[in-house]
């Protein structure tokens, strides 16, 4: 089992990194924005997944990057990229502190519930101070640089599409592997253990709220990447990525693929994407099949779509 | 003074509104544990489903004047969605509270497209007629009679919740029930029942909520996803599952909204969630909640 989960993220990676020879560069800009979302939802299932607790929230953090990305380059001209990731993921961490202090004395609806209306404080903030956040218009956002290289000889689409995209998927792998490693250490397992039985493992020495705060940050960080990435997509950073319907599709990606994995967020980003995408290419009511979508996975199939893969495969091998 | 009277007056009205949604959301999370995003999605319904009824009485030649008992039923009628949509609840009450959250959600995302196939993307107005009922007017204070009326029908309503929780049977089954769903259910309650005509409660409160407030304003597709942040203000500063808290709340979050739109519109829902956030932080459980872990 080991060595085929192994197998199958090395071919995943090697066809996400062969994608843009096969595809045309209207999908690619698709698969960018999934590519964004499955970082994202990286941070955001160590905290839904592994520490056991929802946020209603956390389309903050891809906001907090989104503007970072936004503020950081068309402000104060910062081009290079991998300051605009480390900056806007460090303000992503510190606007999580406070939020995190406050929302960890919580579980279950409570913390979802105090963590959406932190969110939407600061969709209110973002929509109602023009003069700072552009209101419902945004900030723009510019090309960053690349490893110090700017690509000045290609235009927009050829950037997104290729070194952009090579960087981004790179960095998935990267952050991915991290994550891995932070889930497997001894932290990931004090997180679970606090979320399988919160009392005994404080008497067994957890800090459960310290534990929690932690991971709340790193998922905050992981957040405010997939923002900045996203931002750098569109071009844009508007009110809406911090809306408490945006980090409904968060919970709905991490829910489709299947949260008790760890992989299942990510397979979770990419089918969500493909969905809407290609159900608002068929029919301007997208809307309510997503939601027809989510019904079924939510009643029929709770594991999600990893979790049905791994129910055919033990069925294949027992037969 | 005139603008002082207009802006409690505006946020009494919206308070008592509000209330009607936060009842609903309040008496589902009191009995099922169940917090209801589609809350909103119901008051919308409400609003689009009330200008469509009192356009068909007009045309079937009721006198226009008649509009706000057409409003009241039409709004008591799309209750019957209720238990259809409680039947589908069922699956997940026994689920992870992620499930139960999400699946709520999916409601909103669908309910969304049903409003557009229905009643298009623009948003929908009923005209003028509120104005049918004329203005009170007392010195130089001017009251629209309709605004009155509403919130003198939401005060209704609420003693007529108030009064059937604690003085009729099913009302005290009802909240034995929400105390100790093993226990009714040993003591013969049949639980199933109560579920299904609780939520249908809900729902036509949320709803009803709806179809008084379109004369005053306009039935926009934003309507949902927008009421929704301010009921769940209210609940959580009155406190989730407290039914004198859904009220408190009410009023706080209708006289801040309308307090800060006229004079620092900046503030609007800013002020709110900082409400909601102080009393978080001091009174976890609300103003009127019992407390949480």
């Amino acid at each position: 089992m080991r060595t085929a989960v192994g197998v199958l993220v090395l071919a995943s990676l090697a066809a996400l990194f062969a994608l843009p020879s096969v595809l045309s560069a209207y999908y690619i800009t698709l698969v960018l924005p999934a590519v964004a979302y499955a970082i994202a939802l990286l941070g955001f299932n160590l905290l839904f997944g592994y520490t056991g607790l929802l946020s209603f929230g956390h389309a903050l953090y891809v906001a907090v990057g989104a503007y970072g990305a936004a503020v950081l380059s068309s402000k104060l001209g910062i081009k290079s990229f991998e300051l605009v990731l480390l900056l806007s993921g460090a303000a992503a961490v510190a606007a999580a502190i406070p939020v995190a202090l406050l929302s960890v004395r919580y579980e279950k609806i409570f913390f979802g519930i105090l963590t959406l209306a932190f969110g939407m404080l600061f969709h209110s903030f973002l929509f109602k101070f023009y003069d700072i956040t552009g209101g419902d218009t945004g900030i723009r956002v510019l090309r960053p640089s690349l490893f110090g290289n700017e690509f000045k000889d290609l235009d927009k689409t050829a950037f997104l599409v290729g070194p952009f995209y090579y960087y981004c998927v790179g960095l998935l792998a990267v952050l991915g592997f991290v994550m891995w490693r932070i889930v497997h250490s001894p932290f990931g397992l004090h997180l679970v253990a606090s979320r399988e039985n919160r009392r005994k493992s404080e008497y067994l020495g957890v800090r459960v709220r310290f534990f929690r705060l932690i991971a709340f940050s790193i998922s905050a960080f992981y957040c405010a990447v997939g923002g900045a990435i996203l931002a750098i997509n569109t071009g844009q950073a508007d009110p809406e990525l911090a809306y408490w319907t945006h980090s409904g599709e968060l919970v709905f990606m991490a829910v489709l693929g299947g949260f008790a994995n760890f992989f299942g967020p990510l397979v979770g980003a990419f089918t969500f994407i493909f969905l809407k995408s290609e159900l608002m290419g068929i029919t301007q009511f997208w809307r309510f099949w997503l939601g027809l979508t989510l019904i079924v996975i939510v009643v029929l199939f709770p594991r999600g779509l990893v979790g049905l893969g791994q129910d055919l495969w033990t069925r294949l091998h027992r037969q | 003074m005139t603008s002082f009277f207009d802006i409690v007056l505006g946020g009494v009205f919206h308070a008592a509104v509000l209330f009607l949604v936060a009842a609903g959301l309040q008496l589902v999370f009191g009995v099922q544990k169940i917090v209801n995003l589609a809350c909103g999605s119901f008051y919308a319904l409400g609003a689009y489903f009330g200008i469509s009824a009192v356009n068909w009485a007009i045309a079937a030649g009721v006198p226009p004047a008649l509009f706000l008992p057409v409003l009241v039923l039409s709004g008591i009628l799309l209750g019957a969605i209720g238990p259809f949509i409680e039947a589908l609840l069922l699956t997940v009450y026994k689920r992870d509270e992620a499930f139960q959250l999400l699946l709520t959600f999916a409601l909103v995302l669908m309910f969304q497209d049903v409003l557009r196939y229905f009643w298009g993307a623009n948003p929908q107005q009923l005209g003028d007629i509120a104005t049918q009922y004329g203005k009170i007017v007392v010195g130089t204070l001017q009251v629209p009679t309709y605004n009155v009326l509403v919130i003198l029908a939401s005060i209704a309503i609420a003693l007529g919740i108030g009064a059937f929780l604690q003085k009729t049977n099913f009302g005290r089954i009802l909240r034995a029930t929400a105390e100790n769903r093993e226990m009714a259910l040993a003591l013969g309650v049949n639980v199933r029942v109560m579920y299904a005509s609780v939520f249908t409660l809900g729902t036509m409160l949320g709803t009803v909520g709806g179809a008084l407030v379109v004369p005053t304003a306009a039935a926009s597709l934003d309507m949902p996803v927008e009421l929704v942040v301010e009921a769940f203000a209210v609940v959580v500063i009155g406190g989730l599952g407290s039914m004198r808290g859904a009220l408190v709340g009410a009023l706080i979050v209708g006289l801040m909204r309308a307090a800060a739109i006229s004079w620092y519109a900046e503030l609007e829902m800013l002020a709110i969630y900082l409400v909601v956030i102080v009393v978080l932080v001091f009174r976890p459980a609300g103003l009127f909640g019992k407390a949480v872990e």
